[in-house]
């Protein structure tokens, strides 16, 4: 394995420091001259039309600078162009309890929320639809009728490959079931809050809490209705987001819109129970699949039907729908396959993208429907999975290229350190193991805006005294991206990370990047750095050529990919606009140690003094500049939603998890999680482990405890709160053994793919198969608290007979 | 706000005194955050949920927003501002960052206040000390794990076999 300076080695996140010390500005820390506090007045309504709204008390109350409605913006919103359906504040109707109805600016905080309860607002309360079976059926009064539909459907997804009918005629073990999903949420700490400093001209810097400030900076443009250059959107640290902060939100245009109104500078911070009903997470879900197998041949025939509730807004929606069904293709080829997913709306809080966007309940059904399917067909779950992971470069039936995949040797080794052999079907009644595998999209390739702008866009400097500084648009959400840039641009330049400063998220000074989600920044935006420093790197390679009065590298003109599987690796073309994923800069230089050495010829060894070199090249030139980008291949087909999941490069997990089931009381306890995770070539292998270990942290929670609890008549949030809404505590994050072997990608930046979400999906199915193997039952429902594991129990009892290891059958 | 209605306090907050008139139903977080800049101390929650707003109070971690500002007057309060010595961190917060238990960050003010009092009372705490010690404290990203190791690092091994009385 390649040897690098940086990369690859354990780096500390470059904002740990100031993190550790209380420095770290984020949003709500920024104290802006004078700021107006605004609160903004929610529905207690999940539906209803407003039929007035008096804001006479409030703008009467002391301190009370402007009041606004639905009646101040003339336009919705929303993450996807095909689903801008969300008003800044609610205007002739509230679809859920929590809606924004009207907001305050005021001089404190107390006079906001004082006046904000002198708005009367006069509802024509209706029932809700809260069921989304219900909400399929027609009805006169949809809740967005602006659809033209008579019932509540937002989106329907429908796609078929093969033949399933003939494969589940050529399967070993057919087998079936419906799972069901609760709503979950993202449990940031950090609420969301914005603030907007406005200056003379009426131009607008807006602090928010943000993944996406490009998505925002558009939204804002549009919804307040002046140009893109009059709105600079800034992302201070952010403490957590999962998703949850990856949409715009209300409150951003209704802070930016009180700042416009007033002239003056204004704040606000969601409370925590704001948070939770603003929610954005993930949906719940109903799952009808059937998965045929074949010892041979593998998946014969993979059949689902999803319903899942999308609460009032569209949000990621249409993209969750896809995802549903698509990520299904992995990890295993599934030629003959069928999926159906409808979202509906319901008068609840809308969901969105979180941690493992619509892959994770699907994966959950797939993952024990194997396991099922295995113990039918008398094959061991883990040879199983090992035999049938996708093949490095293929191609999946719905066209998905897969590159790179390192799973296989990966799984083996972990079912050595758990001793799976020697465990799984043989622990006494009450201990399991059990396994699941994942795979997880490196951002995807079609971006939601269609234009043909590249998807991230680095830019670097470098000034007299050599310091670099790297221009992205990319968000540090605490996954660590900014560091992430420092070391591609440092392994490349061969300067050391100190002398590396990252500007991110601020819309600015930064080049566009379309932000982070979907596990996109270190395939994307890393592939830019590195692209924008190979740039760099040839001028000052040319510099030191100078200096050493030799020729400049010869830079021949490189040919095509060598082929649609392998687009990286190849020479950078500097005449093109675009050098390529993950080129080979090789340049017959050595850049170590602020130094460059040429490696052959009659100066091999000499070295140039980085600073000298940088000095060279700015003789009459001034400061150093460069960009670069990066462009996904074409890749996928030209049928419905052929573009759904398509990425250019796939991560692929394996977990092993072993629990203790008390059969007295149903509690289940995850002992320890063994695995791999193929993130090609972990570039800083502290954060690989942090985003593992966080990764398990949250699906455990999935899988255990988490769950939105929504009355089911008035569709208020019942526990909206950390006491209420139950996570992992330190107590119950179990021992964690993940490998991440280099297996380098080929267009990843060095070799690198994702690592922050594909690993939540799998362990989850993980603990369900434990339990299985541990008391012989198969939970369909999350999450498996343990009230529904003793019941599963007392009903498998009366059912199943034991085998004699005192164990269930199927 | 009437002046009636404020009320005169003198807080020592790491080591200085800060005095201001505030409404007396000012938490402490409020004072720290609003009255005098403090803003390293997070706010989560307000509600004594999420525990990242924890400061000590006469050496002892406490949640911030289920308490008065005027209640900590005659004590001391130390924030995660007053635990480095100028640039030099403490070897709490150095091993938290060369551990890489720091992700997001908007818990660790409170996670160092939490591992700062824990190693004062027990230099060498076992893995469920430390979990005890960090339970009061939602960490979103890190599942805890690194955070432990950071702490039972800082207090001299990563065994986690420690356990002697300070």
């Amino acid at each position: 394995m390649k040897e690098y300076q940086v990369i690859g080695k354990p780096v500390p996140l470059i904002a740990s420091r100031e993190k550790a010390t209380g420095k770290a500005k984020y949003t709500d820390d920024i104290r802006l001259n004078g700021a107006l506090h605004i609160k903004i007045l929610r529905s207690p309504h999940a539906c209803a039309d407003i039929r007035a709204i008096d804001a006479s008390g409030a703008l009467k109350a002391a301190g009370v600078r402007a009041v606004i409605t639905g009646r101040d913006f003339n336009h919705t919103f929303g993450v996807l162009p095909i689903s801008k359906d969300e008003p800044a504040l609610a205007r002739d109707t509230v679809r859920y309890v929590g809606e924004p109805v009207a907001a305050v600016a005021a001089d404190t905080e107390a006079q906001a929320g004082e006046a904000a309860r002198r708005i009367r607002v006069e509802y024509e309360a209706h029932d809700p639809c809260l069921d989304p079976r219900a909400a399929l059926l027609d009805t006169d009064r949809p809740i967005h009728p602006e659809l033209g539909r008579g019932n509540n459907l937002h989106k329907s997804a429908r796609q078929e490959f093969g033949d399933p009918a003939r494969g589940f005629g050529e399967a070993a073990a057919v087998v079936e079931g419906t799972f069901d999903f609760q709503p979950l949420t993202h449990g940031f700490t950090e609420p969301h809050a914005t603030q907007v400093e406005i200056d003379a001209q009426g131009s607008i810097t807006v602090y928010s809490s943000t993944q996406v400030p490009h998505y925002l900076h558009r939204a804002l443009a549009e919804v307040l209705e002046i140009p893109m250059h009059r709105i600079r959107v800034i992302k201070p640290h952010l403490g957590g987001g999962f998703g949850g902060k990856s949409d715009p939100f209300p409150h951003e245009m209704i802070a930016a819109k009180l700042a416009l109104i007033t002239g003056r500078n204004t704040r606000l911070s969601l409370t925590r129970e704001e948070v939770f009903s603003s929610n954005h997470g993930r949906h719940p879900t109903t799952i009808d699949m059937k998965l045929g197998l074949h010892p041979e041949k593998g998946i014969t025939a993979l059949s689902t039907d999803v319903l899942i509730d999308g609460g009032s807004y569209g949000s990621f929606g249409v993209v969750t729908t896809y995802y549903n069904g698509v990520l299904l293709h992995g990890p295993y080829p599934a030629p003959n396959f069928s999926f159906a997913c409808d979202r509906v709306y319901t008068n609840k809080p809308m969901c969105g993208a979180m941690r493992g966007h619509g892959g994770v309940n699907p994966r959950f059904a797939s993952e024990v429907l194997f396991d099922m399917a295995c113990a039918k067909a008398g094959l061991d779950p883990c040879e199983a999975r090992l035999k049938f992971i996708h093949e490095p470069d293929t191609v999946t039936a719905n066209g998905f290229r897969i590159t790179s995949v390192g799973l296989k040797e990966g799984l083996r080794k972990a079912m050595e350190r758990s001793a799976w052999k020697e465990k799984f079907g043989k622990l006494p009644y009450g201990k399991g193991i059990g396994v699941a595998c994942g795979f997880f999209i490196s951002g995807s390739a079609l971006p939601i805006h269609w234009n043909k702008m590249p998807q991230s866009t680095v830019r670097l400097t470098i000034d007299f005294d050599g310091g670099v500084t790297v221009y992205s648009g990319a968000s540090d959400i605490g996954q660590g991206s900014d560091t992430m840039l420092a070391q591609n641009v440092a392994e490349v330049l061969g300067v050391p990370m100190s002398m590396i400063r990252v500007i991110a998220a601020d819309t600015g000074l930064c080049p566009i990047d379309l932000g982070s989600y979907s596990s996109r920044v270190t395939f994307m935006a890393g592939n830019a750095a590195r692209n924008a420093a190979i740039r760099m790197r040839r001028i000052l390679v040319s510099a030191a050529c100078k200096l050493l009065e030799i020729g400049e590298p010869r830079y021949g003109k490189p040919g095509g990919p060598d082929s649609f599987f392998r687009q990286g690796g190849r020479k950078p073309d500097f005449d093109d606009p675009y050098l390529g994923p993950n080129p080979d800069y090789s340049d017959g230089f050595e850049a170590r140690e602020l130094t460059f050495r040429p490696s052959a010829g009659p100066r091999e060894g000499a070295g140039v003094p980085y600073l000298d070199a940088v000095r060279k090249a700015m003789d009459g030139h001034g400061a150093l500049q460069t960009q670069g980008i990066y462009v996904s291949p074409k890749m996928g087909g030209d049928f419905k939603g052929a573009g759904a999941g398509l990425s250019p490069g796939y991560s692929f997990t394996a977990f092993i998890s072993e629990v203790t089931v008390d059969p007295g009381t149903g509690f289940v306890r995850v002992d320890k999680v063994t695995g791999a995770h193929d993130c090609g070539f972990p570039l800083n292998p502290l954060s690989v482990e942090g985003q593992l270990d966080g990764s398990i942290h949250m699906g455990l929670g999935q899988a255990l405890m988490e769950a939105i609890r929504y009355d089911p008549k008035l569709g208020v949030v019942q526990n909206a709160s950390f006491l209420e809404y139950k996570m992992l505590s330190p107590f119950e994050q179990p021992e964690i053994d993940v490998g991440y072997d280099a297996n380098v990608d080929n267009e990843g930046p060095f070799g690198a793919k994702e690592v922050g979400e594909g690993a939540l999906a799998p362990v989850i199915p993980s603990v369900a198969n434990a339990i299985h193997d541990a008391v012989g039952v198969r939970l369909r429902s999350l999450p498996m608290t343990p009230d529904r594991v003793l019941a599963a129990i007392e009903a498998g009892a009366a059912v199943t007979p034991r085998n004699e290891n005192g164990k269930g059958g199927m | 706000m009437e002046s009636g209605e404020m009320k005169l306090v003198t807080l020592h907050v790491n080591g200085r005194p800060f005095r201001r008139a505030i409404v007396p139903s000012t938490t402490l977080l409020e004072f720290l955050r609003d009255e005098i800049d403090l803003t390293g101390t997070k706010r989560g929650c307000d509600m004594g949920e999420c525990g990242v707003c924890t400061v000590m109070l006469d050496g002892k971690p406490v949640l911030s927003c289920l308490l008065l500002a005027a209640e900590a007057e005659g004590a001391e309060v130390t924030t995660v501002e007053g635990i480095a010595r100028g640039n030099e961190l403490h070897p709490v917060q150095e091993a938290l960052v060369a551990h890489g238990a720091i992700q997001c960050g908007f818990c660790t003010p409170a996670m160092v206040v939490n591992a700062v009092h824990l190693l004062e009372r027990r230099p060498a705490p076992t893995r469920e000390e430390v979990k005890e010690c960090i339970s009061g404290t939602i960490c979103r990203c890190t599942g805890y794990t690194k955070i432990e190791k950071a702490i039972l690092a800082a207090a001299g091994g990563d065994s986690g076999e420690g356990g002697k009385e300070a």
